[in-house]
């Protein structure tokens, strides 16, 4: 297979979400996300109810992508930070540690400055959660312990589609 | 690349639907769109050319319920078929779970399946993918037109290793739910296996 999927654990979920709410409040922003690469999305802080955070997720990994090949192109190994400036909301997108995705989403009450700024504080405290995220899933690979998922059976899975 | 969040007790997994262009693709997540339960899905996301051919991807998130306490949910994406979106196209094969190959059946589209079907196994190689060992299923598409090669024959062509595979009308759905879900109960099983 190709990369091992993510596994994501209560403790580090609740620590990623605290940086996230920070990082809304330093920020003046509206709302962050936090996204894999893959785009599924890991959590979100901020004004979320009315968003479609499934589609956020999905087209920013889609526009780090397509980023990350023209970077390539070029010769540049990535381009780490994404700017889209509208008349309203303006989205700061930036890669942490070749593994994540930070968006921001800002109106006229942040600059971009001050994003900048606060994103550049927030993303060392979150690759280092990710650092621990990492080592802690080798950790229980290793450790013999076994995933939700080797417990299930063919009929858990036949039931899935019964309906 | 999947997903599993003990957080949110959520599993997700992503399938790309790929294959030659024009072959129905898109229209096989359409038929999904349309016929699944609102509660279930998401909002279907197409980046197309003004003239619907697809420039980058399909987009269409599922719930396809619970699992020992953990949802399922399906991330469902398209490649673009035409040649000339390679890139696009690799990009967008990275990080799945499963495959689905949707072929053309039309005899004049022999080649253009061939070249697909070598364009994909490439790209996961490149990903780093055994091609044997990936999830992936063939849906023979287009079942209903006159010019539809011999299934035999596109077996022989496109799946001379007998991976499952599946006759398919997608603009009227015919195999398409079949094709997703033999997919999807791979992926799932290939969870279980923990490889």
């Amino acid at each position: 297979m190709g990369a091992p999927g993510m596994i994501m654990y209560e403790e580090e979920f609740n620590q990623i979400s605290a940086v996230l709410e920070k990082l809304v409040r330093d920020a003046n922003s509206r709302m962050v996300f936090l996204v894999d690469k893959n785009g599924q999305l890991i959590a979100a802080a901020g004004e979320t109810e009315n968003m479609d955070t499934t589609s956020l997720a999905s087209l920013t990994a889609g526009n780090i992508a397509a980023t990350g090949g023209l970077a390539k192109l070029l010769g540049e190994k990535e381009f780490s930070i994404l700017f889209h400036e509208g008349e309203r909301d303006n989205l700061h997108i930036n890669l942490i540690g070749q593994r994540v995705i930070l968006v921001v989403i800002f109106d006229d009450r942040s600059t971009l400055g001050l994003v900048r700024l606060r994103v550049k504080k927030s993303s060392e405290e979150l690759s280092q959660i990710f650092d621990r995220l990492m080592k802690k899933a080798e950790a229980e690979a290793t450790g013999g312990q076994a995933s939700p998922f080797a417990e299930i059976t063919d009929e858990d899975i036949e039931n899935l589609f019964r309906e | 690349m999947s997903f599993i969040n003990y957080s949110s007790r959520e599993i997700n997994c992503k399938l790309v639907y790929y294959g030659p262009g024009l072959g129905g693709k898109t229209t096989n997540l359409q038929y999904i769109y349309e016929k699944t339960n609102p509660q279930a899905r998401g909002k279907m996301i197409s980046l197309a050319t003004e003239t619907e051919r697809t420039l980058f991807f399909d987009f269409l998130p599922l719930s396809l319920g619970t699992i020992r306490g953990f949802r399922v949910r399906f991330h469902l994406y398209t490649v673009p078929g035409q040649v000339f979106y390679d890139a696009s196209r690799k990009l967008i094969l990275k990080g799945a779970d499963g495959v689905v190959f949707v072929a053309d059946s039309q005899e004049e589209r022999t080649e253009a399946n061939i070249e697909s079907l070598e364009n994909m196994y490439q790209h996961l190689k490149e990903h780093g993918y055994d091609p044997n060992k990936i999830p992936l299923v063939i849906q023979y598409n287009k079942r209903d037109l006159s010019n539809a090669a011999p299934v035999a024959e596109l077996k022989k062509l496109l799946n001379p290793n007998g991976l499952q595979d599946f006759e398919a009308v997608a603009t009227k759905g015919d195999g398409v739910f079949d094709t997703l879900k033999a997919v999807a109960k791979l992926v799932l099983q290939e969870l279980k296996s923990g490889t």
